[in-house]
């Protein structure tokens, strides 16, 4: 048994790390986050992704990444990050003229 | 199709059918038990796959038989004696170390044979062993991930996973049992020899559990006679539930 196994046996660690799910639904779109697991490594990670979110074939392929990797803005950042966009109409692409015909812009 | 081999082939699809069915239904006992919501869908996923293929397993048997009987009619009104599964399939599911021993013991045969079998000169055979080949391929995954995993894993898992192991290595032997049966199909090119994957299955089996640092256990007494219709007192029991819808609604649907 390793080491950080014996150390997390002896601390009585008994919930498994948490894993965010992404599906890929078709070549070339993007991975889209699912939701989460719990799994005790990588690998059962990405088998308890694949049962949870893809047992109905809406997949190509999947990500799994340990939930304490992802750095995220907090409640309070909410104002100082994304407000200011709101006044400033400039930052929209929306003094162009769609050529007619032309779709998915 | 000459009567000798019709016979055979019938008996032979049994040992298939049988076996994913008895299984599926052992695996499916875990729905709602399992020890987290993600293994108990991935356990209920397995179960599916595994009645899904004795579905096509029985429905071809009963198509070889001759005799007019579905893969409802197989399923559902044989008695225990008519059954030619495995011992090991038919036990009681026992703890998730026992659970996880059998699964791995028979995903590891089980995923030689068919891909055995997708060469079969039969070809409707062929055709299911395809898709049993690529389902089996995800069971093994699934199931040799959990021996790594308990077996190298804390103290108690460990120990129970290898107590598990040494319990049902007593059923291993049957895994590879052969008679005319086999004998018959071989010659033609339709089954292919146990011996060989037994050889495979054995190389496979001591690699995954060293990794998982349990130890191989010795070949010692070895279950038998299940392929002949003489089962543990388990199977009986599974029937009665796993029939009695059937048997007290004949031709129910829904």
């Amino acid at each position: 048994m390793s080491d950080e196994k014996k150390e997390q046996e002896k601390s009585g660690q008994t919930e498994w790390p948490l894993w965010e799910v992404f599906v890929q639904p078709k070549f070339g779109a993007p991975h889209e986050h699912a939701g989460s697991v719990h799994a005790p490594d990588a690998e059962m990670a990405l088998q308890n992704g694949r049962d949870v979110y893809s047992r109905r074939g809406e997949a190509i392929s999947l990500w799994v990444v340990p939930a304490v990797s992802i750095t995220a803005t907090t409640l309070e950042d909410k104002g100082p990050f994304f407000d200011p966009a709101n006044d400033k109409v400039y930052l929209h692409p929306s003094f162009y003229k769609v050529p007619r015909g032309v779709r998915n812009l | 199709m000459d009567k000798k081999t019709q016979t055979a082939l019938f008996e032979y699809l049994l040992r298939l059918g049988d076996d994913h069915l008895v299984l599926g239904h052992r695996l499916s006992e875990w729905c709602g038990h399992a020890p987290i919501l993600e293994e108990d869908l991935a356990l209920a996923n397995i179960s599916l796959d595994l009645i899904g293929q004795a579905e096509a397993l029985l429905q071809l048997a009963g198509e070889v038989e001759g005799e007019n009987r579905s893969e409802d009619d197989l399923a559902y009104f044989r008695d225990e004696y008519e059954f030619r599964n495995l011992h090991m399939v038919e036990q009681p599911r026992g703890d998730f170390a026992q659970t996880i021993a059998r699964q791995f013991l028979f995903d590891a045969m089980a995923w030689h044979l068919y891909d055995q079998l997708q060469t079969s000169t039969y070809q409707p055979l062929a055709a299911i062993a395809t898709k049993v080949f690529k389902e089996t391929t995800y069971h093994l995954r699934h199931s040799r991930a959990w021996i790594h995993r308990l077996g190298d894993g804390t103290a108690e898992s460990h120990e129970r996973l290898q107590n598990a192991i040494n319990e049902y290595w007593t059923f291993t032997g049957e895994l590879f049992f052969t008679n005319e049966v086999d004998q018959i199909l071989m010659e033609q090119g339709i089954a292919p020899d146990l011996k060989q994957i037994q050889d495979k299955w054995r190389t496979m089996t001591t690699a995954e559990l060293e990794k998982g640092t349990l130890v191989v256990p010795e070949d010692g007494y070895m279950a038998s006679g299940a392929r002949l219709g003489r089962h543990s007192e388990h199977l009986g029991h599974m029937l009665a539930e796993m029939q009695i819808l059937a048997r007290s609604h004949p031709g129910a649907t829904w």
